[in-house]
């Protein structure tokens, strides 16, 4: 096998994962950072599920006839870190609506814009 | 082999979408396409407990929580990008490093790669007859490692205790506003 047959789920885990990362740094909209993390997450469930599979194998549940399974430790880690990724996308999502409720925007700029504008006028109270 | 390279070329695509797309609507339905996808890698990939939470946790509970907080923020359009480059610089160089770093890993599907020999070949032989549960992951999850999911549990009640803080503020704001 070639290396870019052998690696290609590597190359994909990675290439997901500088998508949320890029996602997370350039847009300044706080839903979308949140779902930038999102594929950030799923991309490290790539990075742990494929290597545990083996060609011809099947999911790791026993019976009769079967003698070759794929890795059941990584699926029980990543069951955890996907509904533990859901929580924190729940907190997440609760504080931008608390930003929105205080702010009125969801945009990085205009609440950094709104913060700077409040240091200049202390007396007055938003 | 195939549909997983097919797969995970197309979940590249979306995700590439969900990046360059400004409109927040379709940010969240491209989302749940995203996670079907990973839903259906996963099966492809044997972790069909896994492609089972992530259909119905990703792309059913993240789709709904991520509708709600656009309803409540009236989200609409994104602002375009000022100055993407730096993040762009930064994503790629990270991306070479990684992609370097991918090719001292063992190639896809080796069976003699370190994570099919340590420790899974006991938990495959022995499982059955310690737990009596044929589905091993069950059995670790539930038996073996049933601490780290009462953890798990812990970080759920956690995350929904600060949820219901943090929204029923909104609720006790607007009352008296409503008052007056």
């Amino acid at each position: 096998m070639t290396a870019a047959a052998s690696h290609y789920s590597y190359w994909i885990t990675v290439l997901l994962m500088v998508a949320g990362l890029y996602i997370v740094i350039a847009r300044g909209n706080l839903v979308k950072k949140l779902i930038g993390l999102s594929i950030f997450q799923t991309s490290v469930y790539l990075l742990y599920i494929a290597p545990g599979k083996l060609i011809g194998g099947t999911p790791p549940i026993l019976a009769e006839g079967f003698r070759l399974y794929s890795n059941p430790l990584p699926h029980v880690l990543i069951l955890t870190a996907i509904v533990v990724g859901v929580a924190t996308l729940a907190l997440g999502l609760a504080i931008v609506v608390r930003i929105r409720e205080a702010y009125g925007s969801i945009e990085e700029d205009e609440i950094l814009a709104a913060d700077r504008a409040a240091e200049r006028r202390p007396a007055e109270s938003r | 082999m195939l549909i997983i390279a097919v797969l995970l070329t197309l979940m590249a695509a979306v995700a590439v979408a969900v990046a360059v797309q400004r409109n927040l609507f379709s940010v969240v339905v491209l989302g749940g396409i995203y996670s079907f996808l990973m839903a259906t890698v996963l099966v492809a990939l044997d972790a069909v407990d896994v492609a089972m939470t992530e259909a119905s946790v990703g792309a059913g509970i993240s789709t709904v929580l991520l509708l709600g907080a656009l309803y409540l923020c009236g989200g609409g359009e994104a602002k375009p990008l000022a100055r993407p480059w730096l993040p762009l610089a930064v994503a790629l160089v990270i991306a070479g490093a990684l992609a370097y770093g991918t090719l001292g890993l063992p190639a896809f599907s080796d069976p003699q790669a370190p994570i099919h020999t340590h420790v899974v070949p006991r938990y495959l032989s022995a499982a059955l007859a310690e737990t009596g549960v044929p589905n091993v992951v069950t059995a670790v999850l539930a038996s073996y490692r049933g601490y780290d999911t009462l953890g798990e549990t812990t970080v759920v009640f956690t995350a929904g205790v600060g949820v219901i803080a943090l929204l029923r503020r909104i609720g006790r704001r607007k009352k008296p506003g409503r008052g007056q």
